[in-house]
């Protein structure tokens, strides 16, 4: 069975005037690595979020694990403890430190933050920003608030990793090293990872390279 | 439950300013709330030790709005005093004279035996000077003090001038501001000749109100008897300024709470890609509106506590203005607070359902792509 089973999936937004998928159809198998390529506004991104369910399609079935999604309540447990989410900008909040950052997951889960914190550190260790846990965001340079969006989408230990042009603001040494961490992290994690991505050199690194084209899978 | 909350005090504490704005507005609706309920309070209460005095029941003609209106024909008082159940009853006058320099002089017609002189502490002359039969009157402390009269000398009032026998100071910030002139004299002045305008009623020991209501009921059906107690709730008087203090707090209240409301928009509409991502990092919609109207209700708590200050701080420096001394009272009970407390609450959670709705309704999809 799949991890990820996506059937012929159709979404479009705009009242339907603007066609972002276009039957798309994909099978990820549980702890496959896949790259997403394509030009921009390819539905890469839109592919992405239907899996995580932010956004509903309109025509088709996204399911995850056997299990299609389609409750609110469903969706946020989705969220919470199958799927980690790592995004082009990370997406931390400023003000707070990385550690506080990284605990949103716990806390929305309810797990004992105490408990949370060793795996929080565990993380922080093996992505190289443990000194960094208690320094706000502001003062974090580029590389260190990617690692700690990857930080921060692993904390609950999610089986599906959903990266979304992750190295995509980063300069060329840090795009190496957050990439390498993805991938390393994935691999001994077992873990499913879907990443979007324009980069081929990246991509081939995957176990498997999918390509997009004006909302349709394209052959390699 | 305690890890959103440390999230909710982790969002007032970054958005430091923002958060002492929204309470400052609350802080303000309470400080005025608490201020003008306090002084209207403390001023019905003023009032009610007027009538208190040395009695439990108050006899006062039926359905009157204002006692300054009420008639009771002063026969009553004695024949009422004979009752085995009465130990003793006192007509008072209450009258409102202008003077060249106050627009609102009060003046109680009193007998010499009422408690109430006894009671202050006589800064010139004695009790033994204000009699039945003659015309001299007694200052309050203050009256004297703005009339500019000693004793010996005399003090218009209305169409006579009357001359001073004593100056009292007295506790309750009314009385000391006003002349007490004799029952029968006051009756001549303002044209009120055989009544009073109370019968302040003293019950005999064992003895219960329903008493004398009964005795009031059966032979003078125009005038009613209460008790004190009662009589605070029912006048009129009382309850028109309870109410406008309670209504002038309230729209105090209502601009608070829109400065919360003004905060709390702000608040979501400034942080609405943080927001998405908390949704995506697995928080629920009803997560994200508790986390909303938590931060909102924690604004009003603390401004709740800033306005208490502010409203105690204020009362103390009004009673502490020389020419405010004993007319403020400001009585601020558990009550007002804690209705205070409770229309802070409100107006929090109410001023938090616009906002706790638009971020609960937020496509965090849509949120993230937001500019």
């Amino acid at each position: 069975m799949s991890m990820i089973a996506i059937d012929n999936v159709w979404k479009s937004f705009d009242e339907g005037r603007i066609a972002v998928l276009k039957g798309v159809t994909l099978a990820v198998k549980r702890g496959e690595l896949l790259a997403l390529c394509g030009s921009s506004g390819c539905g890469k991104s839109t592919l992405l979020s239907l899996i995580a369910g932010l956004e509903d399609c309109d025509r088709g079935t996204v399911t995850i694990d056997g299990r299609e999604r389609k409750t609110e309540r469903e969706k946020v447990a989705l969220l919470r403890r199958e799927i980690g989410f790592v995004f082009q900008l990370h997406h931390l909040m400023p003000d707070l430190t990385l550690e506080e950052n990284c605990l949103v997951p716990v806390i929305a889960v309810g797990d004992p933050v105490k408990q949370a914190k060793a795996r929080m550190r565990e993380l922080a260790e093996m992505t190289g920003v443990a000194h960094r846990l208690n320094s706000p965001v502001r003062v974090l340079s580029g590389g260190e608030r990617q690692r700690g969006a990857l930080v921060r989408a692993l904390m609950n230990d999610p089986a599906i990793l959903l990266a979304d042009e992750p190295t995509g603001a980063l300069d060329e040494e840090n795009r190496e090293i957050v990439f390498q961490m993805l991938l390393d992290l994935s691999r001994s994690g077992g873990k499913t990872l879907v990443m979007a991505t324009h980069d081929q050199e990246m991509a081939q690194r995957c176990d498997r390279v999918l390509r997009m084209r004006d909302g349709k899978m394209v052959e390699p | 439950m305690t890890s959103l909350l440390r999230i909710i005090l982790t969002n007032l504490r970054r958005h430091r300013v923002r958060t002492m704005i929204g309470a400052a507005g609350i802080a303000l609706g309470v400080a005025t709330m608490l201020s003008v309920v306090g002084l209207l309070g403390g001023a019905v209460k003023m009032f009610e030790r007027i009538l208190r005095s040395d009695a439990e029941m108050v006899v006062f003609e039926k359905n009157v709005s204002d006692l300054f209106f009420s008639n009771v024909d002063v026969t009553i008082a004695e024949e009422l005093a004979q009752q085995p159940f009465v130990k003793s009853v006192q007509p008072v006058l209450f009258a409102i004279v202008a003077t060249p320099d106050r627009p609102v002089v009060t003046c109680f017609g009193i007998r010499p035996e009422d408690g109430r002189l006894q009671k202050g502490e006589w800064l010139q002359g004695s009790a033994a000077d204000f009699r039945s039969d003659g015309e001299g009157i007694v200052l309050g402390e203050r009256a004297a003090d703005f009339l500019k009269a000693m004793p010996g000398e005399s003090v218009e009032l209305g169409q006579h001038s009357y001359p001073v026998v004593g100056i009292v100071r007295l506790e309750n910030g009314f009385e000391n501001g006003g002349v007490f002139m004799p029952l029968k004299a006051c009756q001549d002045a303002f044209h009120k000749e055989g009544v009073a305008s109370i019968l302040a009623v003293a019950l005999a020991p064992k003895h219960e109100p329903a008493e004398v209501k009964a005795w009031v009921g059966e032979r003078y059906p125009k005038l009613t008897a209460l008790e004190n107690d009662e009589f605070s709730k029912s006048y009129s008087q009382f309850k028109i300024l309870k109410t406008t203090a309670w209504v002038v707090g309230g729209c105090a209240f209502l601009l608070g709470g829109l400065s919360v409301t003004n905060t709390m928009i702000l608040s979501v509409f400034s942080r609405i890609k943080e927001l998405a991502v908390t949704r995506v990092c697995g928080f629920s919609r009803s997560q994200v509106v508790l986390m909303i109207f938590g931060e909102s209700l924690i604004v009003s708590i603390f401004g709740v506590l800033l306005g208490w200050l502010l409203s105690t701080a204020g009362l103390w420096l009004l009673r502490e203005v020389p020419a405010l001394q004993g007319y403020i009272e400001p009585r601020i009970g558990w009550q007002e607070v804690l209705g205070a407390t409770v229309l802070a609450a409100v107006t929090a959670l109410f001023g938090a359902i616009y906002p706790a709705w638009y971020a609960a309704r937020l496509k965090p999809a849509s949120a993230l792509r937001f500019e």
